[in-house]
């Protein structure tokens, strides 16, 4: 029976799959694609550092790189940055975390139940298509100029990619998957932990992917306007009192931020979904 | 004689559908009046053109749905509900894509029995074992082939050692080797567990091959028109019982059987179409 095993239960790829994967081994070169990406990067560097010293553009507006990260070096050393930086970090994680506890139970219960789909999903709609920034004085007006207003911002750009990823998630759990729960005689409770909510986090975590990138777009938004602290009111400072190295290290700062919150997400998804394959 | 393992009394089950024609709800009969037993320790196999309503018969006797008429009884009790007395093989595998083959036979028995961990892990392995998975256990279904997949699926309807084993079509979607090897190992198990099982087919051979009886099933409305007892197939061990004359004497038998449902459909579309 062994040998029978060996010779047709064997996970292999048949010819035409085997074929396919080497033509896309061929078609995306990865070893190559670093030093590539590498090169783009250098090829900004030179031109930033360079446009303004050949007076290409006015040094005034864009200065050398060297000199903005001498800035940034400078801003870091004194604790300064870090003042900003934890501000802003604190404000967005505290909206994101908010909005992570009530979108995702929210948006599990509308998938999981119809009436519940169909008493709020006019109302989503209108809400979800409304721009975050746009309700900002409102916010003010309403929870003041202090840090409940920023974090709710934020809490309501974060809610909606994960309230509706979590959604579509949810519905779209294979119905045999729910069909064989039943069989095995397990509660709506133990489908919902062992089956629903394990199938729909890939799909989750899109929305979670939107909502951290949103988290701090908004948020550095929101600090340009009636803040004392963070990299909004950094950068925005920064320019009202022409300061304009320091107005740019703010700027890549927020970057590198979005680069590497995106990148976290990015690995944790990855590892969450390996599954999908 | 004592009570059946199963037994379908006079079940019917009817479905509200809307008419593509008229655009009208209307009741379709999936099942008209159906009644047949399964004894303990049978291996019973239902062959039929499709939309006859096998799967709807092997949903009833799951429990996943409730009959409009009649009832199913399993050990002279009414179904009420699905229980892990049964347990069910799709053709689809129904794998949590997410756990390994281990890990999904670990699913059905977290909930249908009280093993510790340990146990289950240990009953798991035993069943994948028995169905020659031995060292894929932590393979995701994602990196099992079709026949692997179905084979966990089995393990893992195994595992809960349930009473009665229904099995929806679940070699139809493997290619014809890894379905004969697995109709062969499927019979040694059956042979070796004697759990009662049902199995639904759409081909013939698979159903004389399998079944110590075949019932042939018609479609509009959902009825069972024949049942034919087998005395060889599953009891032999021959090599070749499908190149036997007798093989094919029941081949053909259910064949003329199936053909002449089919006319019949046929000629009252015909009819239907003139009037």
């Amino acid at each position: 029976m062994s040998d029978l095993l060996q010779r047709t239960a064997q996970a292999r790829p048949n010819p035409r799959q085997e074929a396919a994967a080497r033509i896309r081994a061929l078609g995306a070169p990865r070893s190559a694609s670093a030093p590539l990406g590498l090169i783009g990067v250098l090829g900004l560097v030179l031109i930033w550092e360079f446009a303004p010293r050949l007076g290409l553009v006015d040094a005034h507006f864009v200065p050398p790189l060297s000199q903005i990260l001498a800035t940034w070096w400078d801003l870091a050393t004194s604790g300064e940055l870090w003042k900003h930086t934890s501000a802003s970090l604190l404000r967005s994680g505290a909206g994101f975390a908010l909005a992570l506890v009530t979108a995702i139970p929210l948006g599990a219960a509308i998938a999981w139940y119809p009436v519940v789909h169909r008493l709020l999903n006019p109302v989503l709609e209108l809400f979800r298509n409304t721009a975050a920034l746009a309700l900002l004085p409102v916010f003010v007006l309403v929870l003041g100029i202090g840090e409940t207003s920023k974090v709710a911002i934020v809490m309501f750009a974060c809610f909606f990619p994960i309230l509706l990823s979590t959604i579509s998630g949810v519905r779209s759990v294979d119905p045999l998957l729910l069909k064989s729960a039943r069989v095995f005689g397990l509660s709506p409770i133990e489908t919902f932990v062992k089956v629903v909510l394990p199938a729909a986090v890939p799909t989750i975590f899109t929305g979670i992917r939107i909502a951290g990138s949103a988290a701090i777009l908004v948020l550095i938004a929101a600090e340009m306007i009636g803040a004392t602290a963070g990299l909004g009111f950094l950068i925005n400072y920064s320019q009202f009192n022409f300061l304009i190295p320091q107005m740019y290290a703010g700027i890549l700062t927020t970057s590198l931020i979005g680069l590497g919150v995106n990148y976290g997400l990015v690995a944790t998804e990855k590892h969450l979904s390996a599954w999908r394959g | 004689m004592s009570t059946p393992k199963i037994e379908i009394d006079r079940v019917g089950q009817t479905f509200r559908v809307r008419s593509q024609e008229t655009g009208r709800e209307q009741d379709f009969v999936a099942l008209d009046n159906v009644s047949t037993t399964v004894r303990a320790g049978e291996f019973l196999t239902i062959v039929g053109p499709s939309g006859c309503g096998k799967s709807t018969l092997l949903d009833l006797i799951s429990g996943l749905t409730t009959p409009t008429s009649g009832e199913v009884r399993i050990n002279g009790r009414r179904v009420e509900g699905p229980g892990t007395d049964r347990g069910v093989v799709f053709q689809q595998y129904a794998l949590l894509p997410w756990r390994t083959a281990l890990g999904n036979v670990e699913f059905a028995l977290e909930s249908a029995t009280d093993l510790g961990r340990k146990e289950r892990r240990a009953r798991a392995r035993d069943y994948l074992q028995l169905v020659g998975l031995e060292g894929f256990e932590n393979r995701r279904p994602g990196e099992l082939s079709g026949g692997m997949k179905q084979r966990v699926a089995i393990a893992r309807s195994l595992a809960c050692e349930p009473e009665v084993l229904l099995m929806d079509e679940p070699f139809g979607a493997l290619d014809a080797q890894t379905r004969e090897s697995l109709q062969e190992e499927l019979l040694q198990i059956w042979r070796r567990t004697r759990t009662t099982i049902v199995f639904i087919t759409h081909g013939i051979d698979e159903a004389v091959y399998l079944g110590q009886r075949v019932a042939v099933m018609s479609a509009h409305p959902g009825r069972i028109r024949e049942e034919l007892a087998i005395p060889f197939s599953a009891e032999s061990d021959d090599d070749d019982v499908r190149a036997t004359a007798e093989f094919a004497h029941y081949r053909h038998q259910i064949w003329t059987l199936l053909r002449h449902d089919q006319q019949a459909a046929a000629d009252r579309a015909e009819e239907a179409a003139h009037v």
